[in-house]
């Protein structure tokens, strides 16, 4: 039989957030997915992801929402909601950047373990605002696994000037660890964006 | 299970662009460069994880999930249809959140500044779990055209947003479905910018039978079609 067509992305538009990130942004709407995808007594080193997204002109944008999916401090990607329930650990996240006066997203979380031998911790990434059309898929990797980084077989793939567009940058606060990771939709410094 | 397999390609002939110069905030915001191709490891992990636990017995129903002292004004709704994949298997048990101006075209959202009323029964938000089949069905008011600073005079035909995860993370799709004979559609470049060949489907369907009892509300059908499992065309 002939394929159906793939239904065409629009964009997300500037109203979201009380369908999507209700909670976060003070609607009278549960929220099935929000920033904390780690409760205290989830296993592995508990962090904060955190940084902003900027347009074309280097301004940060207000109306932006990520989603991040990985895997828990060993390596292995949720299976069940049951699972999520019983380690504190859901795997996935969503955060707008409409909350803050700097326009800052944040997540916390554990920093993940690797996926499978050979590759580096990473954390897979949705962006997605008024004014893209289809969201964009990226991936943050942590600058304190230099060996791994060298050796993943995903960045490898990626031009070695642009790379660092996808390396977070480990701050030690007396609050915690966060992992600052800002994305550039446009210029010289433009996060590297994935077809997958 | 299907996830086992990795995920169909995108089909770029029937996506937008990033960049697009009538959709005016495009200019700034997509990316510039082009995607670099990801090893198929990704493509095949699964979407998030929920179950019909997390939904509330009325998410479903916009017109009763924020009533306050009253029932929202408009002209109520059925939108239901069927999450497929493209060799047409049902996606099943997959999350579907929708958001929606309200009937006079005002979002609740705190920075719509459109001079147009709030309804203090309706927020506008909603969603459900497709059945077994890749079925889903949600009753709403039908939302009003807004205004918009796009171009002079710009008028967003109604539409609601769709949300869907399917089996996969890259499956995700964010879309708006649109109603049939809207006059702003020829006039809309958010629309427009989806390719010709596939603008149609997200125009959805009057169907009278479709919402159920007679006489209560309109139908409208939309079908939604998700990037599934990779099949070669002996599987398919």
């Amino acid at each position: 039989m002939a394929k159906l067509i793939q239904t065409p992305s629009q964009t997300v538009g500037p109203y979201f957030a009380y369908g999507l990130t209700s909670e976060q942004y003070g609607y009278d709407f549960k929220s099935l997915f929000g920033p904390v995808l780690a409760e205290p007594q989830a296993d592995g080193e508990h962090i904060r992801l955190i940084g902003r997204v900027f347009d074309g002109d280097g301004v940060p944008i207000n109306d932006a929402m990520l989603e991040i999916r990985q895997p828990d401090s060993r390596g292995r990607f949720v299976a069940s909601r049951a699972e999520a329930v019983a380690s504190g650990f859901c795997g996935f996240g969503r955060c707008g950047t409409g909350t803050r006066p700097s326009r800052h997203y944040w997540f916390d979380t554990v920093k993940p373990g690797p996926a499978a031998p050979g590759e580096a911790p990473c954390i897979d990434v949705i962006v997605t605002m008024r004014g893209t059309l289809l969201h964009a898929f990226t991936r943050i990797y942590f600058d304190d696994e230099g060996d791994a980084n060298a050796r993943d077989p995903v960045l490898a793939t990626v031009p070695a000037e642009r790379r660092a567009t996808l390396v977070a940058q480990r701050q030690v606060e007396p609050g915690g660890v966060s992992y600052l990771f800002d994305l550039r939709m446009q210029g010289p410094k433009e996060t590297v964006f994935f077809d997958l | 299970m299907a996830a086992d397999k990795p995920i169909a390609p995108r089909d770029w002939k029937t996506q937008p662009p990033y960049l697009y110069p009538d959709y005016k905030s495009t200019a700034k915001r997509g990316p510039t460069r082009p995607l670099l191709p990801l090893k198929s490891a990704l493509a095949q992990r699964h979407a998030p994880v929920y179950g019909q636990e997390d939904i509330g017995a009325l998410d479903h129903d916009l017109t009763r999930n924020a009533v306050r002292n009253g029932v929202p004004l408009g002209e109520r709704i059925v939108v239901t249809g069927r999450v497929l994949d493209e060799d047409g298997r049902p996606a099943a048990h997959t999350l579907i959140e929708i958001w929606q101006a309200n009937a006079a075209g005002r979002y609740v959202h705190k920075i719509d500044q459109h001079n147009a009323p709030l309804d203090p029964n309706f927020l506008g938000a909603g969603r459900c779990l497709t059945d077994k089949d890749g079925r889903y069905r949600f009753l709403t008011i039908k939302p009003g055209a807004y205004p918009w600073q796009n171009h002079p005079n710009g008028w967003r035909p109604n539409h609601i947003h769709f949300s869907l995860f399917g089996q996969y993370f890259a499956s995700r799709l964010v879309t708006q479905m649109f109603f049939p004979g809207d006059p702003l559609l020829a006039l809309d470049p958010i629309y427009l910018s989806a390719p010709e060949g596939a603008r149609g489907s997200l125009v959805s369907r009057l169907n009278l039978d479709a919402a159920g009892e007679p006489g209560f509300a309109l139908g409208y059908e939309f079908d939604l079609v998700l990037r599934g499992p990779h099949r070669t065309p002996t599987e398919a």
